[in-house]
């Protein structure tokens, strides 16, 4: 009997302990929002939401803060890295779980999962040292541009589409396979009609953690896309995206620069907010059906 | 689907307990007042006293005076010297309302600010790069400013070739971009389309790899993958820098508010020493030891 108490007692100890570390994370998490919110809004409304979110012209030293091309930026990127990545990942995970050989499978998967630990930084040096010439000598341009930003961005969430795909797919139960297989439908056809539709949500969440990634990555960005403050008139010029805004200028930024750059911070931090929302609202959805 | 199912249990169980409800709010609290002191910490600067010495100012001349600094304090230990930026104008701010004893700018003093007392202590150039492959050898500053706006948009009228020109800048804030937008470009924009780095080395890297590019880069970090432009036929050198022949040049100055006295006249005669004087070289400025002399 008195062991028994003694266990409970321990029992909450390590309750209560595990519950100060979970909020500890979560108070960080609602400092870093008071801060940015903070420091980035009151110059917002001082020079009125409009002039940030359509102003075109980024000269923080005239105080001229539109924010326009990071924000085009930022989505054509991410949207640039979608293109590629996706279709890539996709590929992968189905070839993987339904066409290759499990020892194959096996091999292959620890080596995709290898790609997501490799440092944002030595993506965009091999991208500063292969790509951006490649694209210089091929197509024109500088080379450093939307393009370079976007195969780059494209390669980087790879790991994170393939691994939750394959981890969808595989949730897949066998016998919806062995159902269609039963009614004369091809492998493919089966894959195509039955497995994909069944794994949806999970491939839908993959995706938009891959979007995540992109439209956060900051290193390899800088260092291929050219950071020009412009809206690019083609996928060969230049871009700058929110978060390599941020990083760029925060160096010797002071006064109205900075909290112009803390801005830009709340710019991000919303359309992160809004994208991660659509994304639930669409896989529970998903889930409901 | 699964990690759903997961979350649900794990809130279950603390629902249960009516006692952490209450606890959980206290400790949230507590962290984030704990939190919060420690980052209050962190912004504190430490106080003034006797033996310390307040220096602000540019940004570009910062990290130059933090290196003095050390070596400095080094020699006299238990004197502190703090260097902070803030830039040019803010450090002539900073002297004049007597939050700074030394100010630091690398532009030249306006008119309405000559009460104040100054001492170059260096000099620091710019030249203008483009790729060693480029025939181009020689501008005029206008022509470099209508590149830099933007009107001249490929070599054409300098090398006959139709190639769009790669305008690479620093980012907004630097200390060489502000040199360089006011000895050239005056009132007029840096075109939008440019390509911004956020260092010299990375701007010099991109034009030594783009044969179409130019761009700015402080003197002392040229090498032989660039090739400096002459403005108008004169090559930066420092012998056209101290003949005052070459016009990218801005000074590092330091700024008191009177002669200055004690510490302050201390730091400035370290400075102005053989020992820093002769290391300036090395760090890509030009000494005024020379420029007197």
């Amino acid at each position: 009997m008195k062991a028994k108490v003694k266990l409970e007692r321990k029992d909450r100890l390590i309750k209560l302990s595990l519950l100060v570390v979970a909020f500890s994370a979560i108070s960080v998490l609602a400092i870093i929002t008071i801060f940015i919110f903070e420091q980035g809004t009151p110059i917002m409304f001082k020079y009125g939401l409009k002039s940030f979110l359509f102003g075109q012209d980024w000269y923080p030293s005239e105080k001229s803060f539109g924010l326009l091309p990071m924000i085009v930026g930022s989505l054509l990127v991410t949207f640039g890295a979608l293109i590629l990545g996706v279709p890539l990942g996709l590929g992968s995970a189905i070839f993987l779980t339904e066409f290759s050989h499990r020892r194959l499978a096996r091999v292959l998967k620890p080596f995709i999962e290898l790609l997501a630990g490799i440092p944002s930084v030595v993506y965009g040096f091999m991208g500063l040292m292969f790509l951006v010439p490649f694209i210089r000598e091929r197509f024109g341009g500088p080379g450093l541009s939307v393009l370079a930003a976007s195969i780059i961005l494209g390669i980087m969430i790879l790991p994170t589409v393939i691994s939750i795909s394959i981890d969808s797919i595989r949730a897949v139960p066998d016998s919806y396979r062995e159902g269609s297989i039963a009614l004369g439908a091809t492998r493919w056809q089966t894959v195509r009609m039955v497995v994909l539709p069944a794994a949806r949500s999970g491939i839908i969440a993959g995706i938009i953690l891959g979007m995540g990634r992109a439209i956060g990555e900051t290193m390899a960005v800088i260092m291929v896309a050219g950071n020009a403050a412009d809206i690019p008139g083609s996928i060969l010029a230049p871009v700058r995206t929110l978060t390599s805004n941020i990083a760029l200028e925060m160096a010797y930024a002071s006064g109205e620069h900075r909290q112009a750059l803390f801005a830009t911070g709340v710019i991000l931090f919303v359309i992160i907010m809004i994208l991660n929302t659509v994304a639930n609202v669409t896989s529970a959805r998903q889930r409901k059906r | 689907m699964k990690s759903f199912n997961d979350n649900n249990r794990a809130g279950g169980v603390i629902k249960n307990s009516s006692r952490f409800r209450f606890v959980a709010p206290f400790i949230f609290g507590l962290l984030t007042l704990l939190s919060l002191t420690f980052f209050s910490f962190i912004s504190c600067r430490p106080g003034r006293s006797g033996h310390s010495l307040v220096i602000a100012g540019s940004t570009s001349v910062q990290p130059f005076a933090d290196k003095w600094a050390e070596v400095f304090m080094e020699k006299r230990p238990g004197m502190i010297v703090d260097v902070q930026g803030g830039g040019s104008s803010a450090g002539i701010q900073a002297v004049r309302t007597g939050a700074a004893h030394i100010g630091m700018s690398s532009r030249e003093l306006k008119e309405d600010e000559k009460d104040l007392y100054e001492i170059e202590v260096a000099r620091d150039g710019l030249a203008i790069i483009v790729h060693p492959s480029n025939p181009v050898n020689s501008l005029t500053i206008e022509q470099v400013k209508s590149i830099f706006v933007g009107e001249i948009t490929t070599w054409e009228t300098f090398t006959g070739q139709k190639k769009a020109i790669t305008v690479v800048v620093r980012e907004e804030g630097s200390g060489t971009r502000g040199a360089f937008q006011e000895l050239v470009m005056g009132k007029s924009r840096i075109t939008k389309k440019a390509i911004v780095q956020d260092s010299n080395g990375t701007v010099r890297e991109i034009v030594s790899r783009d044969p179409n590019s130019i761009g700015f880069i402080s003197l002392g970090l040229v090498n032989e993958t660039v090739k400096p432009l002459a403005l108008n036929g004169v090559l930066p050198t420092e012998e056209a820098i101290l003949k005052k022949e070459y016009r990218l040049v801005r000074p590092f100055l330091f700024l008191t508010r009177g002669v200055p006295t004690g510490l302050a006249k201390e730091f400035i005669d370290f400075v102005l020493s053989e020992e820093i004087q002769s290391l300036l070289a090395k760090e890509g400025l030009i000494a005024v030891k020379k420029v007197a002399g």
